[in-house]
C-alpha cells in the first residue's frame, strides 16, 4: 500500500492531491503513455505531417485493419501513445464533438477550438468520481482559416499546448532531441515527412516498412482551393497517406 | 407575425452592404410606438435585422448576443457573416416545433484574409425556421416584405457606391412601408462600408 516511489497512500485515490501537489494518478497515466509506441508531429511551412510506429505483438495480426492516424474532421487528424482502446473512445466524441459545432456553425471547428473541447474531455476523467484518467497523449494536426495550420500536445491531464515539432511515446527522449537538431522553421512538407522517417528509423526495433508506420498529413490549401464551387464541399486539407505512398517515401 | 409589424431590407452594393428598417411597433392596427428599431450590430462590420413579433426580436436578439460573445472569447476572433448565419439558423430551428415569429435579415463585410483578399460583401436572410437563403441583390422581410420585393426589383442595379446605395436602399424602404398599413412610422438606415458605418434617421410619413 505505502511504497516510498509509488506515491504511497495518495496514489489510489485518483480525486486526492499528494502532499507535494501531484494527482499521482496522472503521473501514472503518463507512464503508460511513455511506454506506448513513439508518434511524431512536425510542422511545416506548407502542411504539418504525423507519424506513427504501428508495432505488433505478433507477425501474425493484420496490421492493414489497425487505425493509429485518425481524422477527426476533413482539417484536422490524430495520433496518439498509450493506450490504443482509449484512443479509440476520444476519436469517437471529438468526431461528435465537430459534428456539433458543424451542427451550429456550418463549418468545421478551428483546430485550437477543438483541441480545447477534447482536453475538457480529457480533464473530466481527472476530476470525476468512479474513473481513471485516459491512458494516452494526442498530437493533434490541423488547417483552419484563421490560424494557419499548426500542431497541439494533449495530455493525459487535459493541458494542452501547442509544437512545431515533438514526439511522444517511448522513445520521445531521443526523438525529440533529434528533431530539435533538425528542425527549421523553412522546412517544406516534403523536407517535414523525410524527417520524420528519419526520426521514427532512430528508436525503430525492426523493420520500417509502409505496413509497420502510418503517415498522415496536414496540407495547407491556395487561394484557389478555397473558392467555393456551387454543389461541391471543400477539398479535405487532412488525409492518410496510403501504403503506397508510404513506401515511395521510404525508398528515398 | 401581424401583431407588431415592421419589416427589413438589405442590399449588397460595391464593397458595401446596408440594411435599413422602420421604426413602428404597435398592436395590431393601434400604433404603439415610433422608435422600435429592429436592426442591431455584432460587430461594425456585421449587422442584422429581425422583423416579426417584438418579444422575439428582444430575446433572440439577447440570445445571439450571448451566442456572439461566447464565441469572440473561445475563438479568438470576430464571427464571420456567413457563420453568423448559420448560427442564427441554428437557433431557430432548435424551436422547430415552436418557433420564433421572426424572418431575420444579415448584412455585412467579411474581413479580408490572406487566402481571400477580396471578399464579396454579403447578405442573407431565412425563413421562421432557419432555411437559409443568400441572395446576390437584396433580402427583405417583414409585413411590407411583397412590396418590399417590388420596389427593390424595380431600383436595385448592382455596384452601387455607397451614396448611391443609399438613396436606393432609402427610396426602397419608403415606398414600400408606405403602402403596408403594419409598417413605416420613421426609418433607420445602415451603410456598412470598410471604414466605416453611416446610420441615417430618415424622414418618413408618419402615418
Amino acid at each position: 500500500m505505502s511504497g516510498p516511489g509509488s506515491g504511497g497512500a495518495y496514489s489510489f485515490s485518483l480525486t486526492t492531491f499528494s502532499p507535494s501537489g501531484k494527482l499521482v494518478q496522472i503521473e501514472h497515466a503518463l507512464a503508460a503513455v511513455s511506454g506506448g509506441t513513439t508518434s511524431l508531429g512536425i510542422k511545416a511551412t506548407n502542411g504539418i505531417v504525423l507519424a506513427t510506429e504501428k508495432k505488433s505483438p505478433s507477425l501474425l495480426i493484420d496490421t492493414s485493419a489497425l487505425e493509429k492516424v485518425a481524422p477527426i474532421c476533413p482539417n484536422i487528424g490524430f495520433v496518439y501513445s498509450g493506450m490504443g482502446p482509449d484512443f479509440r473512445i476520444l476519436v469517437a466524441k471529438a468526431r461528435k464533438i465537430a459534428q456539433a459545432y458543424w451542427k451550429v456553425y456550418g463549418e468545421y471547428p478551428p483546430t485550437k477550438v477543438l483541441v480545447q473541447e477534447v482536453a475538457g474531455v480529457m480533464q473530466k476523467a481527472t476530476q470525476s468520481g468512479g474513473v481513471r484518467p485516459y491512458g494516452i497523449s494526442l498530437l493533434i494536426a490541423g488547417w483552419d482559416s484563421h490560424r494557419g495550420q499548426s500542431l497541439w500536445q494533449i495530455d493525459p491531464s487535459g493541458s494542452y499546448w501547442a509544437w512545431k515539432a515533438s514526439a511522444i511515446g517511448k522513445n520521445m527522449v531521443n526523438a525529440k532531441t533529434f528533431l530539435e537538431k533538425r528542425y527549421n522553421d523553412e522546412l517544406s512538407l516534403e523536407d517535414a515527412i523525410h524527417t520524420a522517417l528519419l526520426t521514427l528509423k532512430e528508436g525503430f526495433e525492426g523493420q520500417m516498412t509502409e505496413q509497420t508506420i502510418e503517415i498522415g498529413v496536414i496540407t495547407v490549401p491556395t487561394p484557389e482551393q478555397m473558392v467555393e464551387k456551387s454543389g461541391e464541399r471543400l477539398p479535405p486539407t487532412f488525409r492518410k497517406l496510403s501504403e503506397n505512398e508510404v513506401r515511395d517515401y521510404l525508398s528515398l | 407575425m401581424e401583431l407588431n409589424g415592421g419589416s427589413v431590407v438589405a442590399m449588397i452594393g460595391k464593397d458595401c452592404v446596408a440594411i435599413a428598417s422602420d421604426l413602428r411597433l404597435g398592436n395590431q392596427a393601434v400604433g404603439v410606438a415610433s422608435n422600435f428599431d429592429k436592426v442591431f450590430p455584432v460587430n461594425d462590420k456585421l449587422y442584422y435585422g429581425l422583423p416579426g413579433l417584438a418579444t422575439d426580436v428582444y430575446t433572440l436578439k439577447e440570445h445571439l448576443r450571448f451566442r456572439v460573445n461566447m464565441y469572440r472569447m473561445k475563438e479568438e476572433r470576430e464571427i464571420t457573416p456567413k457563420t453568423f448565419t448559420h448560427l442564427v439558423s441554428s437557433t431557430l430551428y432548435e424551436k422547430r416545433f415552436g418557433p420564433f415569429f421572426i424572418e431575420p435579415v444579415v448584412a455585412g463585410l467579411p474581413t479580408p484574409t490572406d487566402l481571400d483578399p477580396h471578399p464579396k460583401p454579403f447578405i442573407s436572410t431565412m425563413d421562421t425556421i432557419g432555411c437559409i437563403t443568400t441572395p446576390k441583390d437584396f433580402a427583405v422581410a417583414g409585413t411590407a416584405a411583397d412590396k418590399l420585393y417590388g420596389v427593390a426589383e424595380g431600383l436595385w442595379e448592382p455596384d452601387l457606391e455607397p451614396e448611391d446605395l443609399f438613396e436606393t436602399v432609402s427610396q426602397t424602404l419608403l415606398n414600400a412601408v408606405d403602402r403596408d398599413a403594419l409598417s413605416g412610422w420613421g426609418a433607420v438606415v445602415h451603410i456598412i462600408t470598410h471604414d466605416k458605418v453611416i446610420t441615417r434617421t430618415l424622414r418618413a410619413r408618419m402615418d
